[in-house]
Parts: C-alpha cells; structure tokens; sequence
C-alpha cells in the first residue's frame, strides 16, 4: 500500500521547513454513521519526526486534529539530501512510516 | 385517613429513589461504553499525555498537561480565522518570539476535549507551528506557549457556521 504520509522538507540556508500530510480519519467518537451508530474513535496519538536520528519534533494529538491533518514546522541543522524519518501511531495501535530527502 | 397518607408517601418516596438509582445506573453505562476501549489501546503508547486529551475543560487539560498556568503574552501570535466556514477545517498558527521553547499546544474552549494537539518543541526546532483543528461550534482558541519553565498563551475567538461535529 502506497504510504498514508506525504512530506516535503526543503532547506533554505541552515532552516529546513517541512510539511508533512497525512491520509487518517481522524474519527472523533463523537461522530454517528448514516445508520445512526456512534464511529469509535480513532485518530493518530503521535508523529515524529527525526532528521539523521535525532528526533526534532514531535506532536501529541488529540481527536481534535482534523481528517488527514497537515502539519507545518521549520528546523534547524537539516542539509540537502538529510534522511527526515516520519513515523505515527494511532489509537488502535496502527502506524506507518517513510523516509524522505531534505531538498 | 393519616395511615393511608402516609402510607402513600412513603410508597412515592422509596418509589422515586427506586427510579433515581436506575436512571443512575443506565446514565454511568452509558457514559462508560463510549470510553470503554480507549484505555487499553492508549496503553500501548505510554508517551502520549492520555489524562490531558481527556479532560473537558481548558484549565483543567493545561494543568494535566503542564502542572502550571499560562499568563497572556504578546510575544505569542495566534493565527486563526475571524470566521471559519467550515468547524472540519480551521487552518490555525502559532509563533513566537520568545527564547527557549520546549513545548506548544492548542486548545479549543468550547470543544468536547478543550484540549487539540501539543507539540514538543527540540532543541533546533523553531517555535513555529501550522496545523488544521476541528471546531465544534463557535469558541475562543488558546495557543500555549511553554518557554524557560514557564506559560505564555495567546487566545482568539474564531466564529464557526458549520460545527466539526459531521467530520
């Protein structure tokens, strides 16, 4: 299966920007389907973020974050071609990961 | 005639506690099912402040989550719409001029779980954060700023039309 996370991470002088999408529900549990049942909840617990193995952010979300949630963030100490390794786990356990390049 | 008032009232009485104790019961079953999973599959990531995302009120999630209390600051820009047209979507901001940040966290007042996303700021990371929140209805925003062992927040009311509540 295609990855559920798109990134892009570019780096201007010494600051990398990354913005990072990814494909999840997001289901709050406060949401009913058309047959009137409650949707459990399920939504990403944690994303992180580490460039060259070195965590740089990280984010604890809550059910609030909307469906397939965009996140934006800027570091310091990414050069061109840097490994940034993005990785979430949601609440049912599942989770995914990718790699990409800092361009 | 007294026995028999009496009598009745006290049948009434003990009648009503009968029903008050079921409605009680049928209430916390029903305010348990809900939540009744969450528990154990937030268990297996113990990293992720489960109390702070549960509580229902804002003061209440920043004294989960910090232990403390934030002051207002200017030095903390919240950028959110004056009206969002859609509660699904709300583009929302934060940054900040202030040295030394180590965390930065969301909340909306007015939503289930005040309590949105929280972001640990690492050493590096510029204390700049974009994201997207859903809003239940019309409610004021507080970004909170952790920087030097300290809270710096900055609130803004965002009017929603259309509530987050339909995804």
């Amino acid at each position: 299966m295609a990855s559920t996370i798109r990134v892009r991470a570019t780096a201007t002088g010494d600051t990398t920007e990354v913005q990072a999408l990814i494909q999840h529900p997001m289901d709050s549990g406060f949401v009913k389907d058309p047959q009137g049942q409650i949707i459990p909840p399920h939504f990403i617990q944690q994303l992180t973020f580490e460039c060259n193995g070195k965590a740089v952010f990280v984010a604890d979300w809550g059910t609030a974050v909307s469906k397939d949630p965009y996140v934006k963030f800027s570091f310091k100490g990414g050069n061109k071609g840097d490994d940034l390794k993005i990785s979430w786990v949601d609440n049912k356990g599942a989770s995914d990961t990718t790699t990409a390049k800092i361009s | 005639m007294t026995t028999t008032d009496d009598g009745f009232l006290g049948g009434s009485a003990s009648r009503r506690l009968i029903l008050k104790g079921v409605s009680l019961v049928a209430l916390t079953g029903l305010g348990i099912l809900p939540f009744g999973p969450m528990p154990a599959l937030a268990a297996a990531n113990d990293k992720w402040p489960e109390d702070a995302f549960k509580q229902k009120g804002q003061a209440e999630a920043i004294k989960s989550l910090y232990g403390k209390t934030a002051e207002p600051s200017d030095q903390v820009k919240l950028d959110a719409p004056e009206i969002a047209e859609n509660g699904a979507v709300v583009p929302i901001s934060v940054t900040t001029t202030l040295t030394d940040v180590t965390s930065i966290s969301f909340l909306v007042a007015d939503n289930p779980n005040a309590l949105a996303a929280s972001y640990q700021i690492l050493p590096g990371t510029l204390p700049s954060v974009a994201n997207r929140l859903k809003m239940a209805k019309t409610s004021n925003v507080t970004a909170i700023v952790e920087a030097g062992g300290k809270l710096y927040s900055a609130t803004k009311e965002v009017k929603v039309t259309v509530g987050g509540c339909g995804g």
